[in-house]
């Protein structure tokens, strides 16, 4: 038997502990000027991720864009994740930012309660969250407060459910009929 | 709008000023929307005043099917997304998994994947070419386009025997090594392919028709093309210099010599030439690849990952009990998170993949560049001519399967 995956892939165990002794420059910017928007640093595989609570999301990311040690002016993308019906939080929202100028990466990381699924929206920061926030919204149904144009977009206005989560079945409720 | 009343509305005839504005619909079976893009447009006359795209006619919950197949099962998934590009597609999605495995991947494997992506991207390119000309009204270069087009498929068939839907690559390596012959037949096809993009040039740039459809058309500033998220040529004719291939090196790409072309207009125009040139550069990689080949193992050494040779299997009983592991149960995945960007034809293609730690991934984002290029569309079609529409979008190069998903 060789190294299978188990002995050969990094820890994936969060240690806050460690980081907190070391964090990178970019969390360090941000522990500076905003402490209170990072809940929790994870480093894992190489990657950095910064857990921010929801109603900080709007300012760490105008501040990441804008400082000019971080200078995250890309946002690659923003999804969701589903961690399944019987976990609290339920829903994550992650911001993969990137800066044309620094080629650095990072993750941001919003956590939702199912009863709560607000979030502000980040389009004022980045034009490009525009569509992105939409494709979360329909697949989720997570609500960006302030998004200028909140629709579905890649289900039809009428559908019933958010497909991507958990609790949806695959195949859907129903056939779908275009009436 | 909300209320719609029981009482049907008065009749009443309305004098129409001749400036009023017009809502049409174009799309979704419209030839130069590239698939099944659906767009309004408000126009005044002939000029736009507004286009909303409509996407989500070819949808069919790929990012959740995902969720219910084995990590291997999923690359063929990947293949149905950016069609023009589905070993980008493999590439991403295998990278990613194999970052959360943690595998190297032997030298071979990676040179052998540079050399199909930098394949497909000229293929990508050229039917990109092809469909841009035709919607512009020149037909000859589609044929041209197709021709060569033709031998770069025929090179993807004979590596991994499909040729819209290769999924060559594997977690953790490749499906099998390159073909007897397979050298040979490559090295013929990039002796010839200067003179195919010469002939190009000669068709189409020098064109007067089409440099005045094309230049200081759909613009769009470098700052405001970073802002809305553009990649790859499009954000590149915007004269932003930024590769993925560059700024983030996977695959060994770091290791190869080539420019990434930029273009200052930042017009439809300029992402014609980026593309132009970049068929160029891809030329250079893979003639540089293929140089770089030298024999050697082609998958990881992770027999729990990766399927033994069917040699092995016939002699040693633990080649066989791996093969039936991996293929009735799949491999457990570390639990984790990862985000893996490539440069596919069309600009960032990130895969986000989220793993719980068992045979199937907890979740499967694909960042389709098409997706985010498209919503720009708005910006860039506001005050054109509805005939610059389907140049605009040609020049955005969508590809409406990983738009939709």
């Amino acid at each position: 038997m060789q190294a299978g995956p188990e002995n050969i892939a990094p820890s994936t165990e969060p240690t806050p502990s460690s980081e907190s002794a070391a964090p990178s420059p970019l969390v360090a910017a941000l522990q500076r000027e905003h402490s209170e928007s990072i809940s929790e640093v994870i480093n894992a595989f190489g990657e950095t991720t910064i857990v921010v609570p929801r109603e900080h999301i709007v300012e760490a990311c105008s501040f990441l864009k804008t400082s000019p040690e971080t200078r995250f002016d890309f946002l690659a993308d923003i999804c969701g994740a589903d961690r399944g019906p019987e976990e609290e939080p339920r829903f994550e929202i992650n911001y993969h930012l990137f800066s044309t100028t620094k080629y650095h990466r990072i993750r941001l990381k919003v956590l939702l309660n199912e009863e709560d699924v607000h979030v502000p929206s980040v389009t004022g920061v980045w034009r490009t969250a525009n569509w992105h926030e939409r494709e979360t919204f329909d697949l989720f149904g997570v609500i960006f407060d302030g998004h200028p144009d909140l629709r579905r977009i890649l289900l039809p206005d009428d559908w019933q459910g958010h497909a991507l989560r958990k609790d949806f079945p695959l195949r859907g409720y129903e056939p779908y009929s275009l009436k | 709008m909300s209320s719609i009343a029981n009482i049907p509305p008065q009749f009443e005839i309305v004098d129409r000023p001749l400036d009023t504005q017009m809502t049409i619909s174009m799309g979704p079976q419209h030839p130069s929307t590239h698939g099944v893009l659906r767009l309004e447009l408000v126009l005044d006359g002939e000029m736009v005043v507004k286009a909303t795209p409509d996407i989500g006619y070819l949808h069919t919950g790929m990012e959740k099917l995902f969720e219910y197949k084995k990590y291997q099962q999923g690359i063929v998934i990947t293949d149905r997304m950016d069609y023009l590009n589905p070993l980008g597609n493999n590439l991403a999605y295998v990278m990613a998994g194999e970052k959360l495995l943690g595998l190297e991947i032997p030298e071979r494997a990676q040179t052998i994947r540079v050399l199909m992506c930098e394949l497909q991207r000229i293929a990508s390119h050229l039917v990109w070419l092809g469909t841009h000309a035709l919607d512009i009204g020149a037909m000859t270069v589609f044929f041209y386009c197709f021709r060569e087009r033709e031998k770069i498929m025929n090179l993807i068939e004979a590596a991994s025997g499909g040729r819209l839907t290769p999924s060559y690559f594997r977690i953790g390596g490749l499906m099998m090594d390159l073909p007897a012959g397979f050298e040979n037949r490559c090295k013929q096809f990039l002796n010839d392919f200067p003179r195919a993009v010469e002939e190009f040039h000669k068709l189409l740039t020098g064109n007067k028709i089409f440099q005045r459809r094309t230049q200081g058309i759909g613009r769009i500033s470098a700052e405001d093309a970073i802002d809305w998220g553009l990649s790859g040529p499009c954000l590149r004719g915007s004269g932003v210099n930024l590769d993925i291939r560059r700024a983030n090196p996977y695959s060994s790409y770091d290791q190869y010599d080539f420019e990434v072309p930029t273009e200052p207009d930042g017009d439809v125009w300029a992402r014609y030439m980026v593309r132009m040139r970049e068929m160029k550069e891809s030329h250079k990689i893979s003639v540089q690849a293929l140089g770089r080949l030298k024999p050697g193992p082609v998958k990881a050494d992770a027999p729990k990952v990766v399927l033994p040779d069917r040699e092995a299997m016939k002699r040693h009983m633990d080649a066989l009990i791996h093969h039936f592991l991996i293929v009735a149960e799949g491999f457990d995945v570390p639990a984790g998170e990862v985000y893996f960007p490539i440069e596919a034809s069309k600009g960032e293609l990130g895969v986000y993949m989220k793993s719980d730690g068992g045979a199937k991934p907890n979740r499967v984002h694909f960042r389709g560049p098409s997706f985010v290029n498209l919503s720009v569309l708005p910006v860039m079609a506001e005050g054109e001519m509805v005939a610059d529409i389907v140049a605009i979008i040609g020049s955005l190069d969508i590809v409406l399967g990983e738009i939709d998903r």
